[in-house]
C-alpha cells in the first residue's frame, strides 16, 4: 500500500468524489459568502420582520442607505435576512469542524504516540484520558463560556478536548500493534533513535485511520456547535451560525418553520457529506474494513 | 472408476492479473485409497483447484472450461444444494490452520455432532457413540475430554485431529487436505501425515493432498502433480517424479530442496570469537496482585559462541525459545540473566545509550520479508537509514545502498521504488543489503528463508553463504528447518523448551545425534529417505 496507490482509489471511490464535491461547494459558498447576493447578517430592520420566503422588502444598512433586497429564506423576527445568516453560518460550522478535528488529532497524536510507545507514562496517560472522557461535552462548554466567554476558540477547545481521549486511545493501540512489526525493530536495531521511530515509522502508518477518524470528529463537531449554539452555550446570538438561527426560530416554530428548516437543512447535508466522505475514506484507506478487496 | 476425476479444468483470474488463468487446462484423477500430492510453489493454483473441487470458489474466480466428477457426479453442474449434501457425505477438506478453521465458541464434540447431524436421521446417544469412536480412531488421548473441550485448550496437533475426525466422521470419498501440516511442528507434522496415511487406507478414502513440501510428497504420495502457474506440467507415480523428473521446472524444484546431510566445510577451530552467550536466560514473569505468580522461561542457561566466518545454527520447534535467544542477541528484548559477549564488551545488561554505539555490530533478518520494511518508506530510505543514524553523509550512504543492492543481486535503480512493488524472495534480499549497510560482524537471521518458496529459498540461501563467505561474517541462524540447517550450519544447537539440549558441529549433531530429542527431530524430518538436492 503506497501512498501513489491509495491516493489514485480514494479519486476513484464514488461516496469519496459524492461527498468531497457537495464539501466543496460548503467550502465556496462559505468563502464566497460576501458576493452571493447577502447583506450584512447582523443586520436588524423593524420593517420587515418574520418576512416568508421569496419574500421582496426593504432593509436599512448601518449607513442609513435603503436596499431593495429579496428574502429568499425570508427573515427573522429582528428583521435579519437569513439567507444572509445561513451563508455566513456556513463558516463557523466548517470553520468549527475543522479546527476541532485538528486541534483534537494534533494532541491526541501527541499523547497515543507517546502512551503506545513510551511504556511508562502509558499508565498515568490513560488514566488522565479516561477522567476527561468522563465529562460531558456540554459541561465543559458551559464552564468554558462562563469562564471566558462565548467565541470560536472557545467552542473548539470546548467540543475538542472530550474527543482528545478519543484520538488518543485510537492512536494508542495502532501503536501497539505497530511498534511490534518487525519493520519497527529492525529500525531499533540500526540504532534510530525513539523519537525518530515515533515519527517516521510509526506515525506515518497510522495516518489513513487518523484521517478517517478526524473526517468523523468533524461531522461531530459541527452538530456539536449547532447545538451548543442552540442552548446558548456556544458563539454569542449575534455571530450568525446555524445553531443560533434555530434557537432563534424556536419560539416561532409553528408560524415560521422555515427559520429552522432552512439551517437545519445546511446543517444535515453537511453531517451528512463529511461522513460520506469518511465512509469513503475508510473503504479505499483501511482495506481491513472494505466490504469488497 | 476414480473417485475424483478433474478434465481440461480452467478457472479464470480477475483480468488485470499477471496472467490470465489460475488454473489452465487441468486434469489428474484420485482413485480410490491413492494419495494424489498437488505440488507447487505460491499462486502455482493448488488452493484454487481444491477449492473449485469443494465448490468453495470465491466470485471473482471462475470456472471457464473443464469438468469435476466426483464418483461420475458432475460438480460443475450440481445446484448449490447437492452439493451442500455431498460436502462432508461424499467429499470433505481439511485446512492449513485448525485454529481458524474450528469455531472458537463451540466445544469440539459440539462441531462433530452439528456434521452428524446435518447429514444423518442417527439419534443422540448414536451421534455420541459415532463422535467417541471417530475422536478415538484419530488417536486423541481422553476421548471424553476432547469432545467437551473447546479449541482453544487444545494443542495444534489435537485441534488438527478434530478436523481430520470432522472431515472423516461420515466417511467420504474423497478427502481434500489443503496444507495441512504446514501450521504444525515437525514432530507433530509426522504424527499427522502417519494418521492421514493410516485413516485413508484403513477407509479406503481418495486423498487429494496439496502441499509445497516435497519432504512431504515423498513421505505420503502414491502419485504427485506438479503445478507451475496454473499448469500442470508434471504427472506420474511418486518415484518416478522424485527420482526421475521429466520436467524442468520440476527438476528445479526438487533440485532446490536442500539436503538432509550437513556439507563438509572445515570450519577454523581458531578463528577468533565474534559473539558468545553464557548462561543467557530470559524468563517472563507474570505479575499479578493477587494471583500466583508465573514464570516462562523461554529461554534457561543458553551458553553458546559464534566464530568469525563461521555459521551457528539454532534448530528447534515452536516455543523452543530460538527467537527469544536471537531477540536477546540483537537486544531488541532484556536478558533476564547471564552474558552476551560481543568481542570484549558484554552487552547483556548494558543500558541502550551505551548499547547504542554496540548496535551496528548485530545486524537482524527476520522471517516475514512483508512486514519487515516500513511499506511507507523507499528502498533507498531503509537501506541509508542505519548509516545515517552513525553520521554517514548521506551521498557516502547512497553509494553504499547502491553497492548492495548489487550484491544482494537487485537492481540499483529500483532504490527509489518501495517495498510492495517487490516480492517475498526480492524483499529478503533488501533486508539482508539494510542489515549489511551497518557492516556489521553478526548477522543474525531469525528463520530469515522459512516464509520462502523453496527455488527462491535456495536462492536466498545461497546468497547468505555468499555474503558470509566474501565478508568473513559471523552468522547466526535461526531455523526450525532441518535441512536449511545442514546447509549452511558449521555449528548446530538444537533447543527445547528454552534449553540448548545438543549443542556440536553440525556433521556431528547430524551424523550421530546423542539427545533423545535430536533423534526425534530427524526421524520426524518428512522425506528423510530421498537424496533431495543432489540431482
Amino acid at each position: 500500500m503506497d501512498a501513489t496507490g491509495a491516493w489514485s482509489r480514494v479519486r476513484r471511490n464514488w461516496p469519496v468524489r459524492v461527498g468531497g464535491a457537495v464539501l466543496a461547494v460548503l467550502v465556496l459558498v462559505a468563502v464566497a459568502a460576501p458576493w452571493l447576493g447577502t447583506v450584512d447578517p447582523t443586520l436588524f430592520d423593524a420593517g420587515s420582520r418574520d418576512l416568508v420566503p421569496g419574500k421582496v422588502g426593504e432593509i436599512t444598512t448601518l449607513d442609513g442607505e435603503i436596499l431593495k433586497h429579496t428574502f429568499w429564506f425570508g427573515s427573522d423576527s429582528f428583521g435579519r435576512d437569513i439567507y444572509s445568516r445561513v451563508l455566513y453560518g456556513s463558516r463557523v460550522s466548517l470553520a468549527v469542524g475543522v479546527l476541532a478535528a485538528l486541534v483534537s488529532l494534533g494532541f491526541g497524536i501527541v499523547a497515543g504516540l507517546s502512551a503506545g510507545y513510551l511504556r511508562w507514562l502509558d499508565g498515568v496517560l490513560m488514566r488522565f484520558m479516561d477522567g476527561l472522557m468522563a465529562i460531558p461535552a456540554i459541561l465543559i462548554a458551559i464552564a468554558l463560556v462562563a469562564m471566558w466567554r462565548g467565541s470560536l476558540v472557545t467552542v473548539v477547545v470546548a467540543i475538542a478536548i472530550p474527543e482528545i481521549p478519543r484520538v488518543t486511545r485510537l492512536v494508542r493501540s495502532l501503536v501497539l500493534s505497530i511498534r511490534e512489526e518487525p519493520y519497527v525493530e529492525a529500525a531499533v536495531s540500526l540504532g534510530t533513535p525513539t523519537w525518530k521511530i515515533m515519527f517516521a515509522h510509526i506515525l506515518p502508518n497510522t495516518i489513513a485511520p487518523l484521517v478517517v477518524q478526524g473526517t468523523y470528529i468533524c461531522a461531530s463537531a459541527i452538530l456539536v456547535e449547532a447545538i451548543l449554539s442552540f442552548l446558548g452555550v456556544g458563539l454569542p446570538p449575534d455571530i450568525p451560525t446555524w445553531g443560533n438561527i434555530m434557537a432563534e426560530g424556536r419560539p416561532q416554530f409553528n408560524l415560521y418553520p422555515h427559520n429552522i428548516f432552512i439551517p437545519g437543512a445546511f446543517l444535515a447535508v453537511t453531517v451528512l457529506a463529511v461522513n460520506i466522505l469518511g465512509d469513503g475514506l475508510r473503504d479505499t484507506l483501511d482495506p481491513k474494513m472494505a466490504r469488497r478487496l | 472408476m476414480s473417485v475424483l476425476e478433474v478434465r481440461g479444468l480452467t478457472i479464470d483470474l480477475p483480468s488485470g492479473g499477471d496472467r490470465r488463468h489460475a488454473a489452465a487446462d487441468v486434469g489428474f484423477t484420485v482413485d480410490r485409497g491413492e494419495i494424489v500430492c498437488l505440488v507447487g510453489e505460491s499462486g502455482s493454483g493448488k488452493s484454487v483447484i481444491a477449492q473449485s473441487v469443494m465448490g468453495l470458489l470465491p466470485r471473482g474466480l471462475p470456472v471457464t472450461a473443464g469438468e469435476i466428477r466426483l464418483e461420475g457426479e458432475d460438480l460443475l453442474r450440481a445446484s448449490p444444494r447437492r452439493l451442500r449434501e455431498l460436502r462432508a457425505t461424499r467429499m470433505s477438506m481439511v485446512f492449513q490452520e485448525p485454529m481458524t478453521a474450528l469455531n472458537p465458541v463451540m466445544r469440539c464434540g459440539e462441531q462433530l455432532d452439528e456434521v452428524l447431524r446435518e447429514h444423518t436421521a442417527l439419534a443422540p446417544a448414536a451421534r455420541r457413540r459415532r463422535i467417541l469412536d471417530i475422536v478415538r480412531e484419530v488417536r486423541l488421548p481422553d476421548p471424553e475430554r476432547m469432545v467437551a473441550a473447546y479449541p482453544h485448550q487444545l494443542s495444534g496437533g489435537q485441534r488438527q485431529r478434530i478436523m481430520i475426525a470432522m472431515a472423516l466422521v461420515l466417511e467420504p470419498a474423497l478427502l481434500i487436505a489443503d496444507e495441512p501440516t504446514t501450521a504444525l511442528d515437525v514432530t507433530t507434522q509426522a504424527q499427522i501425515l502417519r494418521l492421514i496415511q493410516d485413516l485413508q487406507a484403513r477407509h479406503g478414502t481418495g486423498v487429494l493432498f496439496i502441499t509445497h513440501d516435497f519432504g512431504v510428497v515423498a513421505e505420503i504420495a502414491h502419485r504427485v502433480a506438479v503445478l507451475c502457474l496454473g499448469e500442470l506440467v508434471e504427472l506420474g507415480p511418486r518415484d518416478d517424479v522424485l527420482r526421475r523428473p521429466q520436467h524442468q521446472y520440476t527438476r528445479m524444484l526438487i533440485g532446490a530442496v536442500p539436503t538432509l546431510k550437513p556439507h563438509a566445510r572445515p570450519a577454523d577451530a581458531g578463528a577468533p570469537v565474534v559473539l558468545a552467550t553464557r548462561g543467557l536466560s530470559k524468563t517472563y514473569r507474570d505479575r499479578g496482585w493477587l494471583s500466583r505468580h508465573r514464570e516462562v522461561h523461554a529461554a534457561a542457561d543458553v551458553t553458546l559462541e559464534v566464530r568469525k566466518g563461521q555459521t551457528l545454527g539454532i534448530v528447534g520447534e515452536s516455543g523452543s525459545g530460538k527467537s527469544t535467544v536471537a531477540r536477546c542477541i540483537v537486544r531488541l528484548i532484556d536478558p533476564s540473566a547471564g552474558e552476551i559477549r560481543l568481542g570484549r564488551e558484554d552487552i547483556a545488561s548494558m543500558p541502550q545509550s551505551r548499547l547504542r554505539a554496540l548496535r551496528r555490530r548485530v545486524q537482524i533478518v527476520f522471517q516475514d520479508p512483508y512486514r519487515s520494511l516500513n511499506p511507507r518508506r523507499s528502498v533507498l530510505e531503509a537501506i541509508i537509514e542505519g548509516p545515517r543514524n552513525y553520521g554517514v553523509p548521506r551521498a557516502r550512504a547512497i553509494e553504499t545502498a547502491r553497492r548492495l543492492m548489487g550484491l544482494v543481486r537487485m537492481d540499483p535503480g529500483s532504490l527509489a521504488r518501495y517495498p510492495h512493488q517487490f516480492s517475498g524472495g526480492q524483499r529478503q534480499r533488501i533486508c539482508i543489503a539494510r542489515a549489511l549497510a551497518m557492516e556489521p560482524e553478526l548477522l543474525v537471521a531469525d528463520e530469515a528463508v522459512s516464509a520462502l518458496d523453496v527455488s527462491v529459498q535456495a536462492q536466498v540461501l545461497a546468497l547468505l553463504e555468499e555474503i558470509r563467505e566474501r565478508l568473513q561474517l559471523a552468522m547466526l541462524f535461526i531455523t526450525h528447518d532441518l535441512r536449511v540447517a545442514a546447509q549452511v550450519c558449521d555449528h548446530v544447537a538444537v533447543m527445547s523448551q528454552g534449553r540448548v539440549v545438543e549443542y556440536g558441529p553440525a556433521a556431528q549433531v547430524f551424523g550421530s545425534p546423542r539427545h533423545e530429542y535430536t533423534r526425534a527431530l530427524f526421524d520426524a524430518a518428512p522425506g528423510r529417505d530421498f537424496a533431495f538436492g543432489a540431482a
